[in-house]
């Protein structure tokens, strides 16, 4: 050290300790902690005291209490007999329900429409770019409320109904289809279709390993397909080959027969799906165009079938840009489906509210419905990092 | 990748040999793109045909209800009827004049704020300026305005309001909790991520809710604090933390040797921050924060469901009018182009804004 710098060993001993990286980061993280544990206990003892002072019970007591009110729509049985505990599980079904349906639906559109943007076609382009500019830049609440005043008031009442196809009926009183008639063939067939499923699943695994070991090359895609269409379809013709339709029909005051999909169902539906689609079109969009066109030329070159090109090269590699913001979309679409509340579908929020009313329990209701969104999103994104490590490029 | 093609080849001709040449580029290069084009001009051409005609043709445009009786069109009479009312909600309308003045200064304040020019520490000074005015503005109280209650505060204005407030605060806060998260201090660490992922984990509207009904409960007896400021609050910290994920994004993008070079330099924490990092990290979140950005806009439809009397409630209502009640497509159209053009302008500016910054470090 040279003697200026032996002079400035003077200095305050406090001061370089006030200077000292480690003891600045340990009272700032104190300063921090401190100043949301201090935050946190203060709210939670007023909210005691408030909860005290207004005679509102705590606990989760109220869940096996009965729920005496109705729920319009349920997926599993449900009565106003049944206890707070049994609403919330019916409020959690329908929100699967229509997050499932419509995570369906926007898939399909979105990849539609994603494939449509990147078209050599320019007029293509042009209509999925105004379709995705379109209703993405609307916010999806006036696009729900949009759909249903459009059920509910621009559709014909029940004697006008439209009759768009045979057995179809379009009215203020919702969507309804015809349906297969109860047999007990449907469960089989259903059965059936599961076993499919996992029997392609198995066969595939068979058929990579045995190219892996031989080098023999079996279709199981398409044999696998045939599988899953083949099982249900033999169960089907073994029940004797049931046709019966339960086909609606106009009663003196309502529709008879049929399924039926509510006003505020068919609204929500259809709003997520339209919203989402947008935004999954453009995940599909820009996972299409993460692979450099020089891919499929090198396929080319080294002679693969141009089927083969796009199921070994391409879509690999465009999955693995575009499965994590996919599932982001899913996610989303599940959250958006709260929204059914301002239009009355009952799904959780809607059903966890009706309870707060009742009971009062305001904190206890906010907080199981935060803590399925928060499972639900928790769990997603568990798989995602997952899918990740599994999918991401193995480096030399 | 065939735009470029395109436009990469030499071009000659007059005009019309040009057009064609594009239009069998494009549009019929071979028999299946044909049969699509056909296809496209059908959707457009049957799409085009309902709207026109309903809204032009069949319309009626007259300022009279009466006119509408006729029409088998939309009836825009509607919206001349309600346009104030969509605007400035239930404030009181003698005074509309307040709202406008606060709806100018917020877009012309967003307007100006768009401009490089302008980028610099004061701009944040004039924002909270700007704040406090506008908020004088709507409640009134001083220099002989005449007091109005949050609660009547409405239609675009509390959109508007509830937006750029949002907008203003949201992003500070989420480049604090970005900050937090990738700090070496463990607690200040694990408190960011617990907000950040608490956040965006759960629905906007159990945020809103939380803000509603839970947050009276947290406060001691007597001490209120207003609905709108809750709701306000709220949606700050949601779209914070979507924001936060964001700006990490863009910093972990950051090779490390910028960081290296910081610390050699001798710069502070901070310096570090605000001089190296931040600037580079930032430009390359431009898309993601604008769109953000976009859903925060959008999002403020949300406070509908918690009684608050934005755009999206102020229609509602609207159209709940016994003498309007058919005339609802007219209504929602109306605020659907309000809440689109805003959108689309914002994201137009963030691909105007990439491209420019783009263009500006190149070399």
């Amino acid at each position: 050290m040279s003697p200026k710098h032996s002079k400035s060993n003077d200095v305050n001993p406090i001061l370089t300790i006030l200077y000292d990286k480690t003891f600045r980061s340990v009272v700032y993280q104190i300063l921090v902690f401190g100043g949301v544990f201090l935050l946190g206990w203060y709210l939670v003892s007023n909210t005691l005291a408030n909860l005290r002072a207004q005679d509102i019970a705590t606990g989760f007591g109220f869940l096996d209490r009965e729920a005496a009110f109705g729920i319009s729509e349920s997926v599993i049985a449900y009565s106003a007999d049944d206890s707070y505990g049994r609403a919330l599980l019916v409020g959690i079904t329908n929100t699967l329900k229509v997050a499932s349906i419509g995570i369906v639906l926007a898939t399909i559109l979105g990849t539609i429409i994603g494939i449509a943007t990147v078209s050599k076609n320019w007029l293509l382009r042009f209509i999925g770019v105004t379709y995705i500019e379109t209703f993405r830049n609307i916010p999806v609440l006036l696009q729900l409320i949009f759909w249903y005043a459009v059920i509910t008031r621009g559709l014909p009442g029940l004697r006008s109904a439209l009759n768009p196809i045979e057995g179809v009926f379009l009215s203020n009183r919702g969507l309804y289809i015809p349906v297969m008639a109860n047999h007990p063939a449907w469960t089989w067939v259903g059965v059936g279709f599961i076993a499919g499923i996992a029997g392609a699943f198995f066969l595939r695994r068979w058929s990579l390993k045995r190219l892996e070991a031989t080098g023999h090359i079996f279709p199981h895609l398409s044999v696998g397909l045939g599988i899953i269409v083949a099982v249900p379809f033999l169960v089907w013709l073994v029940f004797g080959a049931p046709t019966e339709m339960n086909v609606p029909k106009i009663d003196t005051f309502n529709f008879q027969g049929g399924a039926r999909m509510s006003p505020e169902f068919t609204a929500l539906l259809l709003g997520l799906t339209l919203y989402t689609t947008t935004y999954i079109a453009e995940v599909v969009r820009s996972g299409i165009q993460s692979v450099p066109y020089g891919q499929t030329e090198a396929a080319t070159s080294l002679g693969l079938r141009s089927s083969w090109i796009m199921r070994l090269i391409v879509l690999p590699q465009a999955l693995r840009v575009i499965i994590p913001p996919l599932t982001n979309q899913y996610l989303n679409l599940t959250k958006n489906s709260s929204l059914a509340v301002a239009i009355g579908y009952p799904d959780l929020v809607s059903v966890s509210n009706t309870t707060m009313n009742q009971t009062g329990q305001a904190v206890e209701g906010v907080a199981i419905f935060m803590t399925v969104y928060l499972s639900i999103s928790l769990l997603v994104s568990l798989f995602m990092n997952w899918y990740n490590k599994r999918m991401s490029l193995v480096e030399r | 990748m065939t735009e470029t093609t395109n436009r990469a080849r030499p071009v000659s001709g007059p005009v019309v040999n040009r057009s064609l040449r594009w239009m069998k580029e494009n549009l019929f290069s071979t028999p299946l793109n044909a049969a699509i084009t056909l296809f496209c001009i059908y959707i457009i051409w049957s799409v085009l045909d309902v709207l026109v005609s309903w809204a032009v043709i069949n319309a009626s445009f007259g300022a009279a209800k009466e006119a509408c009786e006729t029409a088998t069109g939309a009836c825009w009479a509607y919206v001349h009827d309600m346009w104030r009312f969509l605007l400035f909600g239930t404030y009181p309308s003698e005074l509309h004049w307040r709202p406008l003045v606060a709806m100018i200064m917020l877009t012309s304040g967003m307007l100006l704020s768009m401009n490089r020019r302008f980028w610099s520490p004061w701009l944040a000074v004039a924002w909270i300026v700007g704040f406090i005015a506008v908020y004088f503005v709507l409640r009134g109280g001083i220099l002989g305005l005449t007091p109005v209650r949050t609660a009547q505060w409405g239609g675009l204005t509390l959109t508007l309001v509830l937006a750029v407030v949002g907008i203003a605060f949201a992003a500070p806060l989420a480049l604090l909790l970005a900050l937090g998260r990738r700090s070496d201090m463990p607690l200040i660490k694990v408190v960011c991520i617990v907000v950040i992922e608490v956040f965006r984990g759960v629905p906007l509207i159990s945020v809103l809710f939380m803000a509603s009904v839970m947050f009276p409960l947290f406060l001691p007896e007597g001490v209120s604090i207003d609905v709108l400021l809750r709701a306000q609050i709220g949606i700050i910290f949601f779209q914070a933390a979507y924001l936060a994920e964001v700006f990490r994004g863009g910093m972990q993008a950051i090779p490390k040797g910028q960081y290296e070079a910081a610390d050699s330099l001798g710069l502070n924490y901070w310096q570090k921050t605000f001089k190296i990092i931040l600037p580079q990290a930032l430009r390359l979140v431009i898309p993601p924060t604008m769109s953000t950005f976009i859903s925060l806009f959008k999002d403020t439809s949300l406070v509908v469901i918690i009684g608050l009397f934005d755009l999206l409630a102020a229609t509602r209502a609207a159209v709940n009018d016994p003498m309007w009640r058919q005339q609802f497509v007219e209504a929602y159209l109306f605020i659907a182009l309000i809440y689109f053009c805003f959108c689309f302008f914002m994201s137009r500016y963030s691909a105007y804004l990439d491209n420019d910054l783009k263009k500006s470090t190149s070399h």
